[in-house]
C-alpha cells in the first residue's frame, strides 16, 4: 500500500473517541415498540408486500415464539427485552429520487462525514452504491449499467415488488426461518437489505457495495441480503457499516444468504464497525448475524473476507455449505476487540460434495478487558470423498486483561478427508514497541504497524478500497490500548 | 555532544548504575568494556529511554537538551541510535515498511517531506551495499527468524539508514563471524564523520582493531572505574578483570 495512504491512516490515530459517532437528525416514520402479529402485519402492509411475504414473516414469528436465545456462545449478554424494541422505521422521503441532488441534504452530509463515497468520484471509481439508511433504501446508483448485463442489484423491498418470483424461489433456502433464534426473528421483522442476481455467464463489472447504518434511536436493525449467482457468473460484494455514538444497546440481527451455482464465484467482503460502546463498556451494538452461502454447483467458489472491529457483542459465523463436487470456500477474518467488547465469531465449512476444499484463516486481536473467541466447525459428511480443509487460528493479545479463546470443532465422517489445524497465540511485547520507539516510531504507530502486519494475510484479500479502510479501523479501534 | 553526570539507575529497587559520569564529543569513538552484569546494557537502555529503569539521580544532556525528559521516539529522532544486544523480532512487519516508517518519522521531525517510494528504495540499495546485507534479509519481516549474526548486521543496516548523531552499539560484535565482523566494523567506520559519535560496548578487543576507539572505559559494578586510551583494551584482554575487581574492592 502506498506510503501516503499509510500516513493518512497513521494520522487519524490522534482521534481517540469513536470517530463515526454522531446522530443525524431525520424524521422517522416509526410504528412504536413491541412485537406481535399485528406489528408484523403492519410492517408488511407499510411495505406493500405480496401475501407470500406476509405468510413467510408470520410463520417465522410463530416459530420464533417457541425458541429461546442461544446460550452456548462465550458471551455475557444482558437480558434483551424484545418488546422494548421498535421493529420498523424508515427515513421520511419525498417522491422517488432521480439524482444525487434530490437526496436529503441531512443524509448526504452524514454520508460525507462517514466518507461514504456516494459522489461522482466514486462512480468514476467504478463502484455502484446501494445505500441503506435505517430500513429504507435511499438511493441506488448505476442500476442501469448493471441492468444492461441483466444484473439485478436493488434493495430487498424493491426486489420483493419487482422480482417476487426470484425472492420466493430463493429466500430462506440457505438460512431457513427455523435455523436459529435470530434468524427466525429477522425473518419475521426484517426491514430491508439488498438483493443481487447475476445471470448465467455474467461477470459483474464492478464491486457491488452496500453501506448499512443504524440511525433511529432504539431501532433494531434487521437487514436481509440475498445473492444469487447463476452458472459461470462472478460477483464481488462489499458490505461495510459504521454507526453513530449512542448510549443504549441496540440489537442487530442480519441474515445473508448466498447461492452459488456451477462454476460461479462470489467474494463477500465485510468491514464491520458498529458502535462498540464506550471505554467503560456502556452502550454499543449487539450484533447477531447469520451469514451462510451454499456452493450448490460443481466447482463453485465462495470467499468470505471480513474485518470486524465494532459492536459490543458480536455473534457471527459466516458459513459455507460445499455441496457441489469440487467446490471450494475460503474464510479470512480479522476480529478486533477492545475495552469491554465481546466477540464470538468463526465459520462453518460443511463438506458434502466430493473433492471439496476449504481454507480458514482467522486472526483475533484482543485488547483492554475484551474477550475474543474463535468458534469454527469443519464437517465432512459420510459420503464426501476427498475433502480438504486447512484452518489457521491466530490470536494476538495486547495487555494481560483480555482473553482469547479457540473452539475448533471437527466432525469428520469420511476417512479420505484431509484436515489440518494450526493455532498460535502471541502478544505484542513491550520490547517490540520499544524497539519501534527506538527507531523513531511512536507507540500508536508501532501498534498499527504490528497489528496490520499480523492481519496482512486477511487484509490482502479485501478489495483495495476496503483494505485501506480496514487498516484504518484496526488502528483506530486499538487506540490507547497499550501504555 | 553527550554529557552524563552522576547517573544513578535502579530497577525493582536494586541499584544498578551508581554514579556514571561520561562525556562524549562529536567525532569521538568511546569503547565501554566490563564484566557481565556490570550495567553496560542498562546504561545503553537508559540513554535510549527504556522505561523499565528508574533514574534516581543525575542528568544526561544531549546536544544541549535534557535527554531524560524526552520520549524514546524523540530521542531517536534527535539522533540517538541503539544497536540492541538482543535485537527484537517483529513478525509480519516487513523490514522495508518498518524502515520506511522510521526514516519518514525522522524526516518529519526535521521538517522534511517523506521520501518518495523510488527515493526510498534508492536509499535502501545504497545502505544495503554499505553494510553488505543481503536483500534476502531485508525482504523478510524485521529480524524474524534471523540468525544471531544476521540480526546484528541488520542493526548496522538500520543505523546506516537513520544516520544517527550518537550510535550506542551494544555488543554488536558478539555472534558475528570473522568476515561479518570486518564488514560491520567497516560499515561503522564508513558512517563516521566529524559530527557524529559512537559508543561501542564490547567484550573483545578484536573489534577495537577495526573500530579504533579514542577512549576506553571500564564499567564495573555500576561505575566507570577506569578510563584510558585504546591500549587499555589490550591490557584487559591479557589480564581479564580480576585486577580491576581487586582495585575496586570486590
Ligand atoms: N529487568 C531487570 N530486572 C532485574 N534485574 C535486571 C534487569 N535488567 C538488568 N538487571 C540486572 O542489572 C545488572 C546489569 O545488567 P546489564 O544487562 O546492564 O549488564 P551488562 O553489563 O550489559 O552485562 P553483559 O555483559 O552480560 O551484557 C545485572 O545484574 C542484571 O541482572
Ligand atoms: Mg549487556
Amino acid at each position: 500500500m502506498a506510503k501516503e495512504e499509510q500516513d493518512k491512516i497513521l494520522n487519524e490515530v490522534t482521534e481517540s473517541e469513536y470517530k463515526y459517532g454522531f446522530v443525524t437528525d431525520i424524521e422517522n416514520d416509526d410504528i412504536g415498540k413491541g412485537l406481535n402479529e399485528d406489528i408484523i402485519r403492519m410492517i408488511s402492509a407499510k411495505k406493500k408486500e405480496p401475501k407470500f411475504m406476509l405468510d413467510f414473516r408470520l410463520k417465522a414469528y410463530r416459530h420464533w415464539k417457541t425458541m429461546k436465545m442461544p446460550e452456548w456462545a462465550y458471551l455475557k449478554i444482558p437480558e434483551i427485552d424484545y418488546q422494548d424494541i421498535i421493529y420498523y422505521s424508515a427515513p421520511k422521503q419525498k417522491a422517488k429520487l432521480e439524482s444525487m441532488d434530490d437526496v436529503d441534504p441531512e443524509i448526504r452530509a452524514t454520508f460525507d462525514k462517514l466518507g461514504i463515497p456516494l459522489d461522482e468520484q466514486k462512480i468514476l471509481a467504478n463502484v455502484a452504491v446501494d445505500v441503506v439508511m435505517d430500513s429504507s433504501s435511499v438511493k441506488t446508483t448505476f442500476k442501469e449499467a448493471l441492468a444492461e448485463k441483466g444484473i439485478i442489484f436493488c434493495s430487498f423491498s424493491e426486489a420483493v415488488q419487482d422480482h417476487p418470483d426470484l425472492i420466493q424461489e430463493y429466500m430462506g433456502t440457505v438460512v431457513p426461518i427455523q435455523d436459529n433464534f435470530f434468524a427466525a426473528l429477522n425473518s419475521a421483522v426484517f426491514s430491508d437489505g439488498s438483493f443481487v442476481y447475476i445471470p448465467k455467464g455474467v461477470r459483474c463489472p464492478m464491486e457491488l457495495s452496500t453501506y448499512f447504518r443504524i440511525n433511529a434511536e432504539n431501532t433494531g436493525q434487521f437487514e436481509r441480503t440475498l445473492i444469487v449467482c447463476e452458472e459461470e457468473s462472478y460477483v464481488s460484494y462489499l458490505e461495510g457499516c459504521t454507526a453513530p455514538m449512542r448510549d443504549e444497546n441496540q440489537l442487530h440481527a442480519a441474515i445473508v444468504e448466498i447461492i452459488v451455482k456451477d462454476n460461479a464465484e462470489v467474494k463477500y467482503s465485510t468491514v464491520q464497525n458498529w458502535y462498540p460502546g464506550d471505554k467503560n463498556g456502556k452502550g454499543g451494538i449487539y450484533n447477531f448475524v447469520t451469514k451462510r452461502g451454499i456452493c450448490e454447483g460443481v466447482n463453485s467458489k465462495l470467499m468470505w473476507a471480513q474485518v470486524e472491529t465494532g459492536s459490543a457483542v458480536t455473534w457471527k459465523y459466516p458459513s459455507t455449505i460445499l455441496k457441489g463436487d469440487g467446490s471450494s470456500s475460503e474464510f479470512y477474518s480479522v476480529a478486533v476487540t477492545n475495552n469491554y467488547q465481546q466477540a464470538d465469531t468463526g465459520t462453518k465449512m460443511i463438506h458434502i460434495g466430493n473433492n471439496t476444499k476449504s481454507t480458514i484463516i482467522s486472526k483475533g486481536i484482543s485488547a483492554g478487558k475484551s474477550n475474543n473467541s474463535y468458534r469454527g466447525l469443519v464437517k465432512v459428511v459420510k459420503n464426501c470423498e476427498g475433502a480438504r480443509n486447512f484452518s489457521q487460528c491466530d490470536s494476538l493479545l495486547l495487555g494481560d486483561k483480555c482473553g482469547a479463546h479457540t473452539f475448533p470443532y471437527l466432525e469428520i465422517g469420511n476417512p479420505s478427508a484431509k484436515v489440518e489445524h494450526e493455532a498460535t497465540t502471541s502478544k505484542i511485547g513491550e520490547d517490540q514497541i520499544f524497539y519501534c520507539n527506538q527507531r523513531g516510531i511512536n507507540t500508536e504507530d508501532a501498534i498499527g504497524l504490528i497489528v496490520n502486519g499480523y492481519a496482512k494475510e486477511v487484509i490482502n484479500k479485501m478489495p483495495m478500497e476496503f483494505a485501506v479502510e480496514a487498516q484504518k479501523l484496526l488502528q483506530i479501534s486499538l487506540e490507547g490500548s497499550v501504555g | 555532544m553527550l554529557s552524563i553526570k552522576n547517573l544513578h539507575v535502579s530497577i525493582e529497587g536494586k541499584d544498578i548504575l551508581k554514579g556514571i559520569n561520561l562525556d562524549v564529543k562529536p567525532g569521538e569513538v568511546h569503547a565501554i568494556m566490563g564484566p557481565n552484569g556490570a550495567g553496560k546494557s542498562t546504561l545503553a537502555s537508559v540513554l535510549a529511554g527504556r522505561d523499565l529503569y528508574n533514574v534516581t539521580e543525575g542528568e544526561v544532556i544531549f546536544q544541549g537538551k535534557d535527554l531524560l525528559d524526552m520520549e524514546p521516539e524523540d530521542r531517536a529522532k534527535e539522533g540517538i541510535f541503539l544497536g540492541f544486544q538482543y535485537p527484537i523480532e517483529i513478525p509480519g512487519v516487513s523490514t522495508v515498511n518498518f524502515m520506511k516508517t522510521a526514516v519518514n518519522e525522522h524526516r518529519k521531525y526535521k521538517g522534511l517531506d517523506p521520501l518518495s517510494a523510488s527515493d526510498f528504495l534508492k536509499l535502501m540499495r545504497e545502505k544495503k551495499a554499505l553494510v553488505e546485507i543481503d536483500s534476502k534479509l531485508t525482504n523478510r519481516s524485521v529480524n524474524e527468524g534471523f540468525s544471531g549474526g544476521e540480526k546484528k548486521k541488520n542493526e548496522i543496516f538500520q543505523m546506516a539508514m537513520l544516520e544517527p548523531k550518537l550510535a550506542v552499539l551494544d555488543e554488536t560484535d558478539s555472534g558475528l563471524d570473522i568476515d561479518a565482523l570486518r564488514v560491520v566494523a567497516n560499515g561503522v567506520n564508513k558512517l563516521k564523520t566529524r559530527d557524529n559519535a559512537t559508543i561501542v560496548i564490547t567484550h573483545y578487543q578484536r573489534l577495537l582493531d577495526y573500530i579504533v576507539p579514542d577512549v576506553v572505559h571500564v564499567l564495573y559494578n555500576g561505575r566507570i572505574v577506569k578510563t584510558a586510551g585504546k591500549e587499555l583494551a589490550l591490557e584487559l584482554e591479557e589480564k581479564g578483570y580480576d585486577w580491576i575487581k581487586e582495585e575496586n574492592g570486590k
